[in-house]
């Protein structure tokens, strides 16, 4: 094939890169505002932190075609993929302790299971270790 | 390409605007965090969108950027998360922010009085200390 035909190529590649990544922002903005819980909320927002993210990116990659410019995208989405998960961790554990997760909407609730084991744990072993009795 | 940047345009607008509404009903603040995430998101896509269409490298820093600093907001937010009474994430209508007010200032002007009507007894000062419903 030319370099005309290349060209062609990689510009409806990245349309098409470019549109996937676009629909995503949108599904997450229709999720985050349906959605009736936070952890609902934050699955539909992460949708577009990291595929949609690197579906753009691809898309601008494929537009640009400069070495230099290619690898400060690789940059962004490597700097998206460290930060995105210590931002949900955070927001999840918080939603957790203050109580903004909804128990009745969870399939497996393993978290509050073992905490109540090893309260109940706790407590016996202070029970054992008590001199009075 | 002029339609697919018109639809991008669109979607990206539309997302936009929903993560925002989301982020005016609340109701807790890590919700509104979540939402404002989506809106930094969405603009770093649309600043990938600009850049595509012109063929632009030289916004190419803006993205790094974004993308490093859009997570600060929320984690700053979620480790002073506190336990919010019903009805607290409410976004409050003026009439009830004149009364809260209200109320205040009835406070302050009792407390002035009785602070001029005779010394107060206590004598314990206050140094600050933890934050209360601070999650650790």
């Amino acid at each position: 094939m030319t370099t005309d035909q290349w060209t062609t190529v990689a510009d409806v590649a990245s349309a098409v890169c470019l549109l996937g990544g676009a629909f995503l922002a949108f599904a997450a903005g229709v999720g985050v505002l349906r959605f009736p819980d936070l952890l609902a909320r934050m699955h539909a927002g992460t949708k577009p932190q990291v595929l949609g993210l690197i579906l753009v990116l691809i898309g601008l990659a494929l537009r640009l075609r400069s070495g230099g410019a290619v690898w400060a995208l690789v940059l962004v989405a490597v700097f998206q993929m460290l930060t995105a998960p210590v931002a949900a961790h955070m927001v999840g554990r918080a939603g957790y302790r203050t109580g903004k997760v909804r128990s009745d909407l969870l399939v497996v609730d393993e978290l509050t299971s073992d905490q109540e084991l090893a309260r109940a744990r706790d407590h016996g072993r202070a029970e054992d270790d008590d001199p009075r009795d | 390409m002029t339609v697919v940047v018109v639809v991008c345009g669109v979607l990206l607008t539309a997302g936009a605007f929903l993560a925002v509404i989301r982020a005016e009903k609340g109701p807790s603040m890590l919700d509104r965090t979540i939402a404002l995430d989506i809106v930094v998101t969405t603009m770093i896509a649309a600043v990938a969108l600009y850049a595509a269409v012109n063929r632009r490298a030289d916004v190419v820093p803006i993205l790094v950027v974004l993308s490093l600093v859009g997570f600060v907001g929320s984690v700053t937010i979620a480790r002073f998360a506190s336990v919010e009474p019903e009805g607290e994430g409410r976004v409050r209508t003026r009439e009830e922010i004149a009364a809260q007010e209200a109320e205040r200032i009835d406070n302050e002007d009792y407390a002035e009085e009785s602070r001029r009507s005779g010394r107060r007894e206590e004598t314990d000062e206050h140094h600050g200390g933890g934050a209360e419903g601070e999650v650790r």
